[in-house]
């Protein structure tokens, strides 16, 4: 392939970038939007939530644990029939979107969990002394509480979804990670690997900078 | 009015509540005490709704606390405003915002001008003019508190049920936070049920108080009659950190003064009237409310046990011997 001697080397990372970000930006939105509600059960039905139910919990907790220790790399396979349902292709940014969601999906809702569950039982304690309904109570408290734990929460995902990202990009993704493998490595070019890798770890830092200031501003 | 009539509660195989039975009286300030575990919080839950009892009766002004029938708590719960040890303030919300908490709760538009009246009022009432957006981490113990006062007043409830409000504040806060609740209690007429492990509490603001111990009620009654004299060993030894401290020789003799008696000069006259030798080894001025009260061991001799006793006696004094 002659890509690299054809088009500018910033014209591909540029590409690569956007590619990138778009894998991102879809896999988290969907997989928090998605892993809200597993998260929602597991906080209302713990032992310690507002309508504990023993069998519900425990049952949605081992599918998680089960899902989150799936492979990556297995379920990017596994999961082509569904993407080719759902995106009409298995291949390409926007199919990479499907395993990268599906994955994120148990990862968020663990940490989603984790999140709504640190709110501090006292102040739920209150909010039921002055009548508060459980619905109330779930979004007053539980989740408004939450914001600042819950951005980390999605700080930690964007991060871990650039990674896996990467790896998507190596079957048919694209993006950044897709380039530093193809460029950079399969063919010895080291200015792409380093300008890459570079890239990642700015994209990362200005994640975590960006997660960090909004959590001081929301708590 | 709240009556609790021979109320029954387990945690598993634990009976916390042993058949509890209190008559709580409009516009009056009672006080729950006992040690810690004694189960005053877990009754406090039970009379808001927050645990469901096992058996017996909570009415509140007639109606039944019935934790099965949500519909009819939430009235309830409206209409009993609850503060806690730990303030239980939400974090992301600024004073204003705690404050007005309650009224979304129960879907009252808190942008209408009569509802920004209102909580501007409590705000004043509290006395937190100058923190209206202040978060709760920018405030103290006691402000915190105060939060949670206010918060707890914004349904207009006629009870505030306490849990421990004072004890995670130092003395100097606690007293302010006392006179507020006793200035709630005059000034707006509100029923307040003080549940606390804190003597000086029960003393400062209560008219009657029940002290529980091991989920009964052993004792109820006005705080200076149960404090100064009790009966109960359970209370004495509530109250007592002090007999370790005592002489292990001779007598010791706790002398009460109650009311007119603080005011003559007993213990003078008994030392010129007997001639007799004897040390003041403890003593102590409690306040009640508005009354002072005070107390003070003797030390005597065992040879002049009798005749001080009679003096005493005859002094009008209330006295007992420590064993
Ligand atoms: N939810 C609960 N589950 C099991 N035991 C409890 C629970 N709540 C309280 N208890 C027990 O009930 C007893 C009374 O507790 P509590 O009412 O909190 O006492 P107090 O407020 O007087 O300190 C304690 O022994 C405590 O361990
Ligand atoms: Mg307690």
């Amino acid at each position: 392939m002659g890509i690299a001697s054809t088009t500018s080397m910033a014209g591909v990372i540029l590409d690569a970038l956007w590619q990138t970000l778009y894998m991102v930006f879809w896999s988290t939105l969907l997989s928090v939007l998605i892993g809200f509600i597993p998260a929602i059960i597991l906080t209302l039905t713990a032992p310690d939530g507002l309508r504990p139910i023993r069998p519900v919990y425990e049952v949605l907790s081992f599918l998680i644990n089960v899902f989150r220790s799936f492979p990556f790399i297995i379920l990017l396979v596994l999961v082509i029939p569904f993407t080719r349902l759902v995106v009409g292709k298995a291949i390409g940014t926007t199919a990479s979107i499907v395993p990268l969601t599906l994955s994120a999906i148990p990862f968020i809702a663990r940490v989603l969990e984790t999140a709504l569950r640190e709110t501090d039982p006292g102040v739920v304690e209150a909010a039921k002394s002055f009548g508060a309904s459980n619905w109330q109570i779930l979004w007053r408290v539980y989740i408004k509480e939450s914001v600042p734990r819950i951005i980390n929460g999605v700080v930690l995902l964007v991060i871990s979804l650039v990674g896996y990202s990467a790896m998507a990009g190596t079957v048919g993704g694209g993006g950044i990670g897709d380039i530093a493998i193809r460029f950079g490595y399969q063919q010895y070019r080291t200015d792409y690997l380093v300008v890459c890798s570079i890239i990642l770890i700015i994209f990362v830092q200005l994640i975590q900078m960006i997660g960090n200031h909004l959590y001081k501003r929301l708590s | 009015m709240i009556e609790i009539k021979n109320v029954r509660k387990s945690f598993q195989d634990l009976e916390v509540l042993k058949g509890i039975s209190l008559a709580i009286e409009d516009r009056e300030i009672y006080g729950i005490v006992g040690q810690s575990g004694a189960g005053k919080s877990t009754l406090l839950r039970c009379l808001n709704g927050l645990e469901p009892y096992d058996s017996g009766e909570i009415t509140v002004d007639g109606a039944l606390v019935n934790s099965r029938d949500k519909a009819a708590l939430r009235q309830l719960q409206k209409r009993m405003g609850m503060i806690f040890q730990s303030f239980n303030l939400l974090e992301r919300l600024d004073v204003y915002g705690n404050i007005a908490l309650p009224m979304k709760f129960w879907g009252i538009n808190t942008r209408s001008q009569e509802s920004r009246d209102k909580v501007h009022e409590l705000i004043r009432l509290v006395g937190l003019e100058d923190k209206v957006h202040a978060k709760p981490r920018e405030l103290s113990g006691g402000q915190k508190q105060r939060v949670a006062i206010a918060r707890a007043l914004a349904l207009d409830p006629p009870f505030l049920l306490c849990d421990e409000a004072t004890s995670a504040l130092d003395p100097e806060i606690t007293k302010g936070i006392l006179a507020l609740l006793q200035k709630i209690n005059r000034e707006m007429g509100i029923t307040i049920v003080v549940v606390t492990h804190q003597m000086e509490v029960v003393k400062q603001i209560c008219s009657r108080v029940a002290f529980l111990y091991h989920g009964s009620v052993l004792a109820e009654g006005p705080p200076e009659e149960m404090f100064i004299k009790p009966a109960q060993k359970e209370i004495q030894s509530f109250l007592r950190d002090k007999s370790e401290r005592l002489p292990k020789t001779g007598v010791n003799i706790q002398v009460f003064f109650v009311g007119e008696s603080s005011k003559e000069p007993v213990i003078t006259q008994m030392a010129r009237e007997l001639g007799k030798d004897f040390s003041i080894c403890w003593a102590k001025l409690e306040d009640f409310r508005e009354n002072v009260y005070g107390s003070l061991v003797l030390n005597v001799d065992e040879m002049d046990r009798e005749t001080v006793c009679r003096f005493l006696t005859a002094k009008n004094v209330t006295w007992e011997v420590l064993e």
